[in-house]
């Protein structure tokens, strides 16, 4: 009896669940869609779900009139490069902030925390100017070293909080035993931080994937990523829905990808000490 | 011994094909995402088989953030582009600053005195060119032939806005999704104030007294902003505080719209059978006038390409220019879609060419919108400064955008025509002050 | 505990982090705060001047100003609101037991990843259209005239686009907390003849606080630059109706290109963001005091 009732709740909330989930990611859905259909079907109406002739043609125009692969590859190597660099800055920081504490160490944090707030269009003709006198306009060192220095202070947080979690009984055991900073750090630390630094590494990643302002900003057109790819689609004349999200599909498929596959990871580390 | 001869001749292929890297220049060229230039990367081939020296890199953009991305580029000198493509309005004030290499070098078989003298002399500053123009344009009426029959309504070639409101209010179904008019709605100053400044012209409005006081406490752009709100509010289309040229080209080739009136540009667009549905069924007529007055809205735009000064790849760059805005292009153009896609509103010899208008029934009144703009005196009224559906003074970007702004809530329904006048004076007016026009 | 020589390496190991952003910080804000002195228009070079306090008091007199001020607090109060509540509902229901979970987990977080100016074309053209939108398409199915959503509520369509790609984050967040949550203290309760809503505001609520306070604290960061989803949808208007401080700051730096007006705009939108920030840092400071 018991169990009939739960099956029933179950498959209400099944019901619910997917009504939800389908209604969250329709846009998306929508879009991909819409990326087979031709111009003029893109904006019919009524609406056509699937029943269109399904064509590739828009992916064809796009990668004709764009060097998709070299905006893709500018976007791998701007998130990957500026994440990596930003973890190895942040890594001791967090970790030294986490296991020697100190009373200023909270203002500290706070303190970084607060530089994310600067407006960046307030300040993009002073950086223009220096990026310009540094050569550094255009090339993706620029913009690695942008994204790390912007997105630096939620990595520094992140881990940080990921690192006050580990029990700090084990540090001490460990040094007990005669094990040097340097051991503690490799055989200790190292692990347990290890789901933290990972779930830091996907969400640095995709912030830097998406960040639209200083990327189109400080390039032109070698290390242009794909938020100036989408730029060239955004409204040109005449019909464009269909281009529009192919263009679209194009940018976001890979991070929403790579998302997908690393959710597990991503979402274990993803509680900024949230959880006690 | 084969084999040393393969590999010497791998080898010399591997120094040939380095040395041609290496002497081959790159220029970066930013362009607008509108269909003509896309067409233009399409036909690259054709440069680059000609000047195997040269490569092309483009960096297409939306309008609005290739305005930014190039002006702050040029205004810090951060060289970034070899070749520009920019308005009308900036060409002049660029030119002024000194921030244009001039194009008084063009090579030979270019013919400088082809471009028509109205679009040239906007490109131009102490006569000389600082920019080559790829397609210009004036503003005109275009209307659905079908509809106007249906709803028994003709429009003159020369219409005032009465016989205007008229046939929008006859041709207007709301039931069938047909609007009688489309028009700009989109804050902007080169979108909805491109438009309404022009209708201002037409009504003998102007943005600024010879004292540079703003204007728009006259009768005149009241008049101007109750008519196009009335026009727009009884006969346009939904939304259409948000829709720019796009977005009502976009109707129009979808027959929402009975008439539009924009960008002589549009033409090809609209009469283009693969885009358009409406593309048999389109008639034109002159930029309309107010009842019993002379002059109409003189509306002139151009998108045109330039070389910032101090770019170290000159001679690649103004090779680049001359072959896109020659006449060479065109007829590649013509060759490959057609006449009726050739980019128009640059050279006379287009519009004496029998092919082009037996393929562009649109020719005529283009040239003749064209040939109609006095830059110099846009409005019956003395102004002082030069322009025709925008003031040419560095601050209007600005400042139109901050009065589209106002035009556009009231068009949304958000403020009424005299509030949004108060504001748009009240702003304009600080503006002034704050960059010292007046005291 | 720590000795002499640790908290010497612990300095040591921060202060490339501190230098490093307080250099971000310092160089550009001390041009920003020098050239928010000189009447500095890009466009007219050669014509800087010192201009005082003058591009202060234009900035804080314009009448956009207010109406930049009271769009940002709506802005980022309502998708805070409509994260947290809906994260917390999709939460409770995400905590159930249900068949596909993991797909249906997959798709909830999706929007997460998609790029603020991809969602915000995408929303703009295929949904809010009042001509061609999916949602025009719907209202005249059902024989309604089409709401124009950019025009007439502007700031609550910016407000649902942005809410829209940060609900995933609000929701994994408060899903990891409630998992959490000891479901013994739950039964127990039930046993006590506890109604489910009891439950939930006396059980439930108090568990997810940290995880909310976090919510808005990241959030708030992020959200008080909100930019791409403005200048793709409404362009801040129509008038002045969702121009944040973020897009006011941009009209003045680069479409009037009013470098002096937009860097006093920038210092102000600073101090602002500061005192938010210290606003913030007090409230996230105590709950997550441990």
């Amino acid at each position: 009896m018991a169990r009939k009732v739960t099956s029933r709740r179950m498959a209400i909330v099944t019901v619910v669940a997917w009504a939800v989930g389908f209604a969250i990611f329709f846009p998306i859905l929508w879009t991909i869609i819409t990326s087979f259909k031709t111009e003029a079907e893109a904006i019919a109406s009524p609406p056509k779900f699937l029943n269109f002739h399904w064509t590739l043609e828009n992916y064809i125009t796009v990668n004709e009139r764009s060097n998709y692969f070299r905006h893709f590859m500018n976007s791998v190597v701007i998130s990957v490069g500026s994440t990596l660099l930003a973890l190895l800055i942040a890594v001791p920081a967090a970790w030294s902030m986490a296991f020697v504490p100190s009373k200023r160490t909270k203002d500290i944090l706070m303190w970084m925390l607060s530089t994310k707030m600067l407006p960046p269009v307030g300040v993009l003709i002073p950086i223009y100017l220096m990026f310009r006198n540094l050569g550094l306009l255009d090339t993706r060192t620029g913009l690695v070293i942008v994204l790390t220095l912007i997105n630096l202070p939620i990595v520094i947080w992140m881990l940080y909080t990921y690192f006050k979690e580990i029990p700090v009984d084990i540090l001490e055991a460990a040094r007990m035993d005669g094990a040097s900073l340097k051991s503690e750090i490799i055989y200790v630390l190292t692990p347990m931080a290890v789901p933290g630094i990972a779930s830091t590494l996907l969400l640095n990643v995709i912030l830097a994937w998406n960040e639209a302002f200083w990327t189109l900003n400080l390039t032109a057109a070698k290390a242009a990523p794909l938020t100036a790819f989408i730029a060239s689609y955004s409204s040109p004349e005449g019909l464009f829905y269909a281009k529009l999200s192919a263009a679209s599909t194009m940018a976001i498929a890979p991070i929403l990808i790579m998302g997908w596959f690393s959710q597990k990871q991503l979402v274990r580390g993803l509680t900024f000490g949230a959880v006690k | 011994m084969k084999l040393t001869n393969a590999q010497a001749l791998l080898g010399a292929c591997a120094v040939a094909a380095l040395s041609t890297a290496a002497t081959a220049e790159t220029i970066t060229i930013a362009t607008v995402n509108n269909g003509d230039m896309i067409r233009m990367q399409g036909l690259a081939d054709d440069f680059k088989a000609k000047n195997p020296d040269i490569d092309l890199e483009w960096v297409t953009l939306e309008e609005n953030i290739l305005r930014q991305r190039v002006t702050t580029d040029i205004a810090t000198k951060g060289g970034q582009y070899d070749v520009m493509t920019i308005g009308n309005y900036e060409v002049p004030i660029w030119g002024k600053q000194g921030w244009l290499m001039p194009l008084d070098d063009m090579p030979e078989g270019y013919d400088v005195g082809d471009l028509l003298p109205a679009i040239a002399g906007g490109l131009s500053v102490d006569g000389k060119l600082y920019a080559a123009p790829f397609y210009g344009e004036s503003a005109m009426v275009m209307y659905r032939t079908d509809l106007a029959e249906k709803a028994g309504v003709t429009i003159p070639d020369k219409p005032n806005w009465d016989q205007i409101k008229e046939a929008a209010a006859a041709m207007t179904d709301k039931d069938n999704g047909i609007y009688g008019i489309c028009l700009r709605g989109k804050a902007g100053w080169g979108e909805n104030m491109a438009f309404i400044t022009s209708m201002a012209n037409s009504e003998g409005a102007r943005w600024f007294d010879m004292d540079w006081n703003p204007q728009f406490d006259s009768p005149e752009w009241k008049a101007t902003l109750d008519g196009y709100l009335d026009m727009m509010t009884n006969y346009g289309p939904p939304g259409s505080s948000s829709n720019g040229f796009n977005e009502n080209l976009a109707l129009f080739q979808q027959g929402k719209c009975g008439m539009w009136i924009d960008a002589t540009v549009a033409a090809s667009f609209v009469t283009d059978p693969e885009d358009s549905t409406v593309a048999d069924k389109v008639g034109y007529a002159q930029f309309p006038n107010k009842a019993g007055m002379e002059g109409t809205g003189h509306w002139l735009w151009s998108w045109n390409l330039a070389v910032p000064a101090g770019s170290t790849k000159e001679d690649a760059a103004k090779k680049f220019i001359a072959w896109a805005t020659s006449k060479d292009y065109t007829n590649l153009v013509a060759a490959q879609d057609g006449w009726r896609a050739a980019p128009p509103g640059t050279r006379t010899s287009l519009y004496e060419n029998a092919d082009y208008q037996a393929a562009a029934p649109f020719a005529a009144m283009t040239l003749a919108a064209i040939n109609g703009v006095d830059t110099a005196h846009p409005t019956v009224q003395e102004v002082p400064y030069t322009g025709s559906q925008f003031v040419a003074i560095p601050e209007f970007q600005g400042i139109g955008t901050a009065v589209g702004q106002q035009f556009s809530a009231a068009l949304a329904g958000q403020a009424t025509a005299d509030q949004a006048l108060q504001s748009a004076q009240a702003l304009t007016t600080r503006e002034m002050k704050k960059a010292g026009y007046i005291k | 505990m720590a000795t002499q020589h640790s908290r010497a390496a612990a300095r040591a190991m921060l202060s490339p982090s501190v230098l490093l952003l307080l250099a971000w910080m310092i160089i550009p804000l001390s041009m920003t705060l020098y050239f928010s002195f000189l009447r500095f228009n890009l466009l007219m070079p050669g014509m800087e001047e010192w201009a005082g306090f003058d591009n202060y008091r234009y900035f804080l007199t314009d009448p956009a100003f207010w109406y930049a001020m009271r769009n940002t607090l709506v802005l980022v109060g309502g998708v805070l609101v409509i994260t947290i509540v809906g994260g917390t509902l999709l939460g409770l229901l995400l905590d159930q037991d249900f068949f596909g979970q993991g797909i249906v987990r997959v798709l909830v977080i999706a929007p997460f990843f998609v790029m603020p100016t991809v969602s915000a074309l995408v929303w703009k053209n295929m949904f809010m259209n009042p001509v061609n939108g999916l949602f025009a398409h719907f209202a005249q199915a059902l024989g309604l005239q089409p709401f124009d959503f950019l025009a007439q509520a502007p700031l609550l369509s910016i407000i649902v686009i942005v809410a829209w790609q940060w609900l995933p984050f609000a929701t994994l967040i408060l899903l990891t907390a409630l998992q959490s949550l000891d479901s013994e203290q739950l039964e127990a309760a039930e046993m006590d003849g506890a109604s489910p809503l009891s439950r939930f505001i006396y059980i439930v609520v108090p568990h997810l606080s940290r995880a909310i306070t976090v919510v808005i604290l990241i959030q708030t960061i992020f959200l008080l630059s909100v930019f791409a989803e403005i200048l793709v949808t409404t362009n801040g208007g129509p008038g002045y109706a969702s121009t944040n401080l973020t897009y006011l700051v941009y009209v003045q730096s680069l479409l009037q290109f009013d470098v002096g007006g937009g860097s006093a705009g920038g210092v102000v939108a600073i101090i602002l963001a500061n005192i938010v920030a210290i606003f913030l840092m007090r409230m996230i400071g105590k709950n997550l005091e441990s």
